[in-house]
């Protein structure tokens, strides 16, 4: 018996490799790096410039919003009003800036209405038990319907005297030609996953997923977390429907559409488990971009766009598959 | 260190004189409306004692023990913690006081791994300010010497999801020993787990009796009360109908108590 207790501290149960081989998110990594390298080859539309620059920007929104619902799935909740927190809080920019005010006053309201709302989600969800996936739903009609009051249900494409400088925000590429969505998904992806592994706050928000009561029994304040993460879920909408908003130059109501499944397609494909208790930042922005790589290349290999679903959904199915396979491998 | 000091003189080396009682019941109550749950019940704890608490379902037992952890108020009577008395307003503060509980279902987050659920609640950080970070090493280092004073083979970096009954029991009660406790409470502890497992919870039990620290273990398991308690409180109906030495009771008498097939015994 030579194991001195700093060994048995020290002992991992996995390497490093086997830990690496066993996540959900690797292969994901894999699936995305082969479909590129294969296009490359295949097409050649695919490995230009100007075709990753629409990919690398096209993953951002989904990817931004998919790092708040990842705070959600990992509590064990959902957040289906995204799509359409993400449509008012782009209408209320519009229609902010559009009568006058400056950019500053139009992101500070649109921040404090993702805010109100996810706030709203989270005091019913967390104080008064409504089950997430009802409370979700009904906000995912009000904030589109809203979205339709606030702008008589038109179009706004002038954005008052800050015109330029929120097209520059969405549209622009300040630093080597990276389209500044990309930057700014990066910044808010290194924020959540520092947020997940080295808070108390992320800490509690996995104990709050692995077991509620257990969380609640150890005097972890799992009320007002469950709030907060309804909040940082609208505020990821908030923050996309802003860049999304300056990129296109327009804002309809019917923006972010369905936007919700792909959200959680990507977090699920990512390998958040929406039982809760597990999810990263690094698998939000994976997941995005294989739905994104998914329908690049279909386009790209002329395959009629009626068939992104099939793929999109094998997609979904098949990283859950490689989880499930794995799950029974060790249930033996 | 308090706990050091009862660590050199042992368990039970108290002999000639007296201690302080660390808790003190003085005709507790409890009703919920017209039931009455806990009928004048008084009873003192002693440190480094194991005091089993037994009962059928419906004795009084969890309620009694819910008084002392915070989750009730008593209807009547008093508490006193070493001499002072106490009032308790939620869980919280009976773990300010010392006071911790290990729930029969352990109340451990699968996900994660055992120094983390030893600390789930109480993290420890480092940094300044409101820059302050999960201190990972810390809490790996002070679980792992937990996992090892309690002779468990817990290591602190596993996931709870893959520990057996055993380990994980030593998770829940290494989470006790974090703070200076003096009394834990352990409800049902070895109800779902093997025999051999059993064993190393009995075992967890004594180590922290040798430190001094009092365990008040509620159980129906006969043998595991003769084997690790100094004491037998049993209750029946919301009163307490015997508390006697284990050494001057038997199981049979202890059956016969719970049954309701012996009254009463002083």
């Amino acid at each position: 018996m030579a194991v001195t207790l700093d060994q048995t501290i020290a002992q991992k149960q996995h390497s490093f490799l086997s830990r690496l081989f066993s996540t959900q998110t690797f292969w994901v990594v894999i699936a995305v790096i082969l479909a590129c390298i294969f296009l490359s080859f295949a097409t050649d539309a695919f490995a230009t410039s100007k075709n990753l620059y629409n990919i690398t920007r096209n993953i951002t929104f989904v990817a931004i919003v998919a790092l708040g619902m990842t705070f959600v799935i990992i509590t064990g909740g959902i957040d289906l009003s995204v799509g359409s927190v993400l449509c008012l809080c782009s209408m209320v920019l519009a229609v902010t800036m559009h009568a006058g005010y400056s950019i500053e006053i139009g992101i500070l309201a649109t921040i404090i209405t993702a805010l109100v709302i996810g706030g709203f989600n989270g005091v019913l969800i967390a104080y008064l038990g409504f089950p997430p996936f009802v409370v979700t739903l009904g906000m995912l009609s009000i904030a589109r319907s809203l979205a339709m009051v606030a702008s008589n249900n038109t179009v706004v494409f002038q954005f008052g005297p800050d015109h330029d400088k929120l097209l520059a925000l969405g549209g622009g590429a300040w630093v080597f030609g990276i389209a500044n969505p990309v930057l700014y998904m990066i910044v808010l992806a290194l924020i959540t996953g520092f947020i997940l592994r080295w808070t108390k706050f992320g800490r509690h928000i996995f104990a709050i997923g692995g077991n509620e009561h257990a969380a609640t029994l150890t005097g972890v304040p799992v009320k007002q977390i469950k709030v907060a993460v309804y909040m940082i879920s609208a505020l990821s909408a908030g923050i996309a429907g802003i860049i999304q908003t300056g990129w296109l130059g327009a804002v309809t109501t019917n923006l972010g559409t369905g936007m919700e499944l792909q959200v959680i397609a990507a977090t699920v494909i990512g390998g958040a488990n929406l039982a809760g208790g597990v999810g990263t930042a690094f698998g939000a922005i994976v997941g995005a971009a294989l739905i994104e790589v998914i329908r690049n290349s279909l386009g790209l290999l002329g395959i009629n766009a009626f068939w992104q679903g099939v793929f999109i959904g094998g997609a979904i199915l098949m990283a859950v598959l490689f989880d499930r396979i794995r799950n029974f491998r060790r249930s033996d | 260190m308090r706990a050091a000091t009862w660590n050199q003189a042992g368990g039970k080396a108290w002999g000639g004189y007296r201690l302080v009682a660390v808790l003190e019941l003085t005709n507790i109550s409890k009703h919920f409306g017209a039931i009455q749950a806990v009928n004048d019940v008084s009873l003192s704890i002693e440190p480094g004692q194991v005091v089993g608490l037994m009962g059928d379902n419906g004795a009084g037992k969890s309620t009694l023990v819910k008084m002392i952890a915070g989750n009730f108020h008593a209807s009547h009577g008093t508490m006193r913690m070493d001499g002072k008395e106490l009032i308790l307003n939620k869980p919280a503060e009976a773990r300010q006081h010392g006071i911790e509980i290990v729930h029969q279902d352990l109340a451990l987050c699968n996900n994660l791994t055992a120094a983390a659920n030893v600390y789930l609640g109480r993290e420890l950080r480092r940094g300044v300010g409101p820059f302050r970070i999960l201190d990972y090493a810390a809490m790996y280092k002070r679980a792992g010497q937990l996992f090892a004073e309690l002779k468990s083979e817990t290591r602190p970096r596993d996931l709870v999801k893959q520990m057996s009954g055993g380990q994980r029991q030593a998770v829940a009660i290494a989470r006790t020993m974090l703070s200076q406790a003096k009394i834990v409470l352990m409800d049902e502890p070895t109800a779902a787990i093997s025999v051999r497992q059993v064993a190393e919870v009995l075992n967890l039990i004594r180590h922290l009796r040798d430190q001094g620290i009092a365990v008040v273990l509620i159980s129906h398991r006969m043998p595991d009360v003769f084997d690790v308690a100094d004491r037998v409180i049993v209750m029946r109906r919301g009163r307490k109908v015997a508390d006697k030495t284990i050494a001057s009771s038997s199981p049979e008498e202890v059956t016969g108590l719970i049954t309701g097939a012996i009254e009463q015994v002083s």
